[in-house]
C-alpha cells in the first residue's frame, strides 16, 4: 500500500535537560489518516506529538535533535517560523482549555490573529462553519455569546477542535483528547475524528487501546522513549511483531 | 514583696508543678493495668497544671495593673488632709497629679509639707498594695495547682482540656486586632460627630473653601474657620491620579515582562530589586520628592518660561507613583503567573505570537486580578502622608493644575493636629471628620478590590 506521507521524522532525539526523553524516532505519518500513538505513561508519545508543532519550544530545558519533515520541509530548520508552522498544525489538548471568552470569540481567535477573513460576515460564516464541522453548532447556536467555559467538558473539547479547525490547518494533533471526558462525550469525539480525517491528517495520543483501535488506521507503540513498532492498526492489535507490543496490548506492561 | 521575687516564686512553682504532675501521671500509668491507662499522655497532665497556673495569675496581674491607678488614687483622695484639699485651687485630679509628681529623694524647697506628707503616704500605699496583690496572686496560684494535681485520674481527659485552652488562646489573639479596629472606628465616629455638631455635614462635604484657622482663646483676632473639604478631596484625587498614571503603566508593563518574557535568572534578580522599592521608608521618598524632583520640575518650567512653585502636585504624585510601582507589579505578576499554562499553550498552538497571547489571552484573563491590584494601590496612594507633606505643600488650593501646590486629606490631618491645640475646637475635630472620610473611602476600595480578586480566584481553582 503506497500512501502519501505528510510527516516524516528522522532520528529524532529529545532531551529534557540531561534526561533523554526520545531516542532515534523514525516515523512516517500518512496524509488524511489517523495515526494513534500508544504506550505507557512517560514513554514519550506526548513529547513526540509536541515536537510536530514545535510546542516544545516553549519549554526552556527541552532540546531536540534530528529532523521532522512536514511537506518536504524540515520544520526545525532556521527558516521556519514556528508561528506560521503552528497555523498549519492545529492542536487539541488533554484537558479542554477554552479561552475565558465567548464561544464565538474562542473560534474567531485564530482567524483574527492570522488575518484569514476580510469582513465580519466572513468571520461569522467561518465560525459557524467550524462549529458545524466540530459537531457543536446545533448545541450552541442560540448562545454564541456565552462564555466558552460555561459549556460541559465534552462540548468544551469540541469547541477546542472547532477553534483548531477554524484556521484550516492541514494536520490536527490530539493529546489524549478524551481522557477528561465521560464515555458518551468520548463517543461523540471519536465520531468526529472519523469525520475530520477526510480533510485533515490526524495524530492522536491515547491511553485507551480500544480508542486507538476504533479511530486509527495506523498505530505506533512507544516504550521508554523508543518507538517499538509501527504499522496498520488492525495488524498491530492482532499480530504484533514485537514481544513488548504484545505485552502492552494484552496488559502485561503499562 | 517585690515584683521580681514574686515572679521568681511563680516560675519555680510553675516548673515544679509541671514536673510533679507529669511524674504523678507517669507513676499512675505504671500502676494501672493495660486496659485502664490514663486517657491522655502524662505530659498533657503537666501542661494542664501549668496552664492552670498561667491563666489565672496572668489575668489577675493584668487586672491589677489596669485597676491599680484608679484604686490607689481613690484611696489617696479619701486620705488627703482636710487642710490641703480645702486650700487647693483646682480640680482634685490636679491635686493628685501634684502629689504624684513629688520626687521624695529630691524635694523642691518650698513644697507644701502637707503635699510631701501625702506623697510619702502614697509611696507606702503603692508598695504595700503591690506586695498585697502579689501575695494574693501567689495564693491563687498555689490553690489552682493544688486542684489541678488532685484532678489527675483516669476520668480526667487532660489532652482535650489543653487543646481547648489552646484554641481559646488563638481566639483571644485574633480578637485583639478586631477589637482594636472596632475601637478605632468608634473613636473616629464619636469625635467626627462632635465636629458635625459645629459644622453642618454638607458644608463639610461640599464646601469649596478650606481654612481651618479658628480662634484658640476668646477675644483672639482670627478668622472664623471654614471647613469645606472639596479642595482637600480634589487635591487627594489629583495626586492619586498623577501617582496612578505613573504606577499603572510602569508597574503593569514590568509585571508582563517579568512573568512572560524574562528568563528565570533575570526574574530572580529583578523581582527582589523591584520589591526593595516597597521597603524604602516613605519619608525617604518624601525628601527625594521635595529636594530633587520638585526643584527639577521648577527648573524645567523656568526654562520654558513658566513660573511654578517647587512644591507641586506633580512632584509628590510622581514620586508616590514610583513608590507604588512594586505594589502593582508584584501583585499583577502574581495574577498573570496564575493564568493557567493550558491557556498559553492553546494560544501558541493556534499560531499566536507571544505578544498576541499576552494582549488577547493573558491580560484579559488576568484583568480582574489586575484591577484588584490597582484598587489596593489606589487606597495606598490615598492614605500616603509623608511624601505629600514634604513635597506638595499644605495650601488647600482648588485646582486641577498639577504644577500648583495642593493638599491631601492625610496632610491636613497632620497639620490640624500638630502644635498647641485645644482638643475640642472645630479645628482639631475636623481631623477626625477627615479621618473617617478617608477610612470609609479606603475601606470601600479595599472591599471592592478583595471582592474582585476573590471572584477571579474562583474561576481557576
Amino acid at each position: 500500500m503506497t500512501e502519501k506521507i505528510k510527516i516524516k521524522s528522522k532520528n529524532v532525539n529529545v532531551y529534557y535537560g540531561q534526561k533523554k526523553a526520545l531516542d532515534k524516532i523514525n516515523l512516517e505519518i500518512p496524509t488524511n489518516k489517523v495515526t494513534a500513538l500508544i504506550g505507557p505513561s512517560g514513554c514519550g508519545k506526548s513529547t513526540f506529538l509536541r515536537c510536530i508543532n514545535r510546542m516544545n519550544d516553549t519549554i526552556d530545558i527541552c532540546r531536540i535533535e534530528g529532523k521532522i519533515i512536514v511537506d518536504e520541509e524540515d520544520i526545525y530548520s532556521t527558516e521556519v517560523d514556528p508561528v506560521l508552522l503552528r497555523a498549519k498544525i492545529g492542536m487539541v489538548f488533554q484537558k479542554p482549555n477554552p479561552f475565558p471568552k465567548s464561544i464565538f470569540d474562542n473560534v474567531a481567535y485564530g482567524p483574527k490573529i492570522h488575518g484569514i477573513v476580510n469582513s465580519d460576515d466572513e468571520l461569522e460564516e467561518l465560525v459557524i462553519y467550524s462549529l458545524k464541522k466540530a459537531g457543536l453548532f446545533e448545541e450552541v447556536k442560540d448562545r454564541l455569546n456565552d462564555s466558552g467555559t460555561s459549556l460541559s467538558g465534552g462540548q468544551q473539547q469540541r469547541l477546542c477542535i472547532a477553534r483548531a479547525i477554524a484556521i484550516s490547518p492541514q494536520i490536527i494533533l490530539m493529546d489524549e483528547p478524551c481522557s477528561a471526558l465521560d464515555p458518551i462525550a468520548t463517543a461523540v469525539i471519536e465520531e468526529l475524528i472519523d469525520e475530520l480525517v477526510k480533510n485533515f491528517t490526524i495524530v492522536i495520543v491515547t491511553h485507551s487501546m480500544q480508542q486507538a483501535a476504533r479511530v486509527s488506521q495506523q498505530t505506533a507503540f512507544f516504550h521508554m522513549g523508543n518507538l517499538i513498532e509501527v504499522g496498520r492498526t488492525d495488524q498491530i492489535f492482532s499480530t504484533p511483531s514485537q514481544k513488548k507490543t504484545q505485552d502492552y496490548i494484552t496488559g502485561k506492561i503499562g | 514583696m517585690g515584683f521580681w521575687s514574686f515572679f521568681f516564686i511563680l516560675v519555680v512553682l510553675g516548673l515544679s508543678v509541671h514536673w510533679y504532675a507529669t511524674n504523678k501521671a507517669l507513676k499512675l500509668n505504671a500502676k494501672l493495668e493495660k486496659g485502664s491507662k490514663l486517657p491522655s499522655l502524662p505530659s498533657y497532665y503537666g501542661t494542664y497544671s501549668l496552664l492552670l497556673i498561667i491563666f489565672p495569675t496572668s489575668s489577675l496581674l493584668l487586672l491589677w495593673l489596669v485597676g491599680k491607678p484608679f484604686i490607689l488614687e481613690y484611696i489617696l483622695l479619701q486620705n488627703i488632709p482636710e487642710q490641703l484639699s480645702a486650700n487647693f485651687d483646682g480640680a482634685p485630679s490636679m491635686l493628685v497629679d501634684s502629689i504624684k509628681a513629688v520626687d521624695l529623694e529630691r524635694i523642691f524647697p518650698g513644697t507644701n509639707p502637707l503635699i510631701v506628707e501625702s506623697a510619702t503616704y502614697f509611696k507606702d500605699l503603692n508598695n504595700y498594695s503591690n506586695s498585697f496583690a502579689y501575695f494574693s496572686i501567689l495564693i491563687v496560684a498555689f490553690l489552682s495547682s493544688y486542684f489541678s494535681l488532685k484532678k489527675i485520674s483516669t476520668t480526667f481527659k487532660a489532652r482535650q482540656a489543653v487543646e481547648k485552652s489552646n484554641i481559646n488562646l488563638l481566639i483571644f489573639s485574633s480578637t485583639i486586632a478586631i477589637i482594636t479596629t472596632i475601637g478605632i472606628i468608634f473613636s473616629l465616629i464619636f469625635e467626627a460627630l462632635r465636629f458635625f455638631d459645629e459644622i453642618p455635614f454638607f458644608d463639610f462635604l461640599f464646601g469649596l473653601s478650606w481654612s481651618p484657622q479658628t480662634a484658640i482663646r476668646e477675644g483672639q483676632i482670627a478668622s472664623q474657620g471654614v471647613f469645606g473639604a472639596i479642595p482637600i478631596f480634589s487635591g487627594t484625587l489629583l495626586i492619586t491620579l498623577i501617582a496612578m498614571s505613573v504606577a499603572i503603566p510602569v508597574g503593569l508593563l514590568s509585571a508582563v515582562y517579568l512573568s512572560e518574557y524574562a528568563t528565570p535568572k533575570v526574574r530572580q534578580t529583578f523581582k527582589p530589586i523591584l520589591e526593595i522599592l516597597a521597603g524604602v521608608p516613605t519619608v525617604v521618598y518624601g525628601f527625594f520628592a521635595a529636594i530633587t524632583v520638585g526643584p527639577f520640575f521648577k527648573d524645567l518650567a523656568n526654562y520654558s518660561g513658566f513660573n511654578i512653585a517647587s512644591e507641586s502636585a506633580i512632584a509628590a504624585g510622581g514620586v508616590m507613583g514610583i513608590m507604588i510601582i512594586p505594589f502593582i507589579s508584584s501583585l499583577s505578576d502574581d495574577v498573570i503567573s496564575a493564568v493557567p499554562k493550558s491557556l498559553r499553550d492553546a494560544s501558541y498552538a493556534m499560531g499566536a505570537t507571544k505578544s498576541e497571547t499576552v494582549k488577547k489571552i493573558i491580560l484579559p484573563a488576568a484583568l480582574p486580578g489586575i484591577i484588584g491590584a490597582i484598587l489596593l494601590a489606589v487606597s495606598r496612594a490615598i492614605g500616603e502622608t509623608m511624601i505629600v507633606v514634604m513635597a506638595a505643600g499644605i495650601a488647600a488650593n482648588l485646582t486641577a493644575n498639577p504644577f500648583e501646590a495642593v493638599t491631601t486629606v492625610t496632610v491636613q490631618i497632620v497639620t490640624l493636629l500638630i502644635g498647641d491645640q485645644e482638643f475640642d475646637s472645630a479645628k482639631t475635630l475636623a481631623a477626625f471628620a477627615l479621618g473617617i472620610t478617608l477610612f470609609v473611602a479606603t475601606l470601600f476600595l479595599n472591599l471592592l478590590a478583595l471582592k474582585i480578586v476573590s471572584k477571579y480566584r474562583e474561576r481557576y481553582e
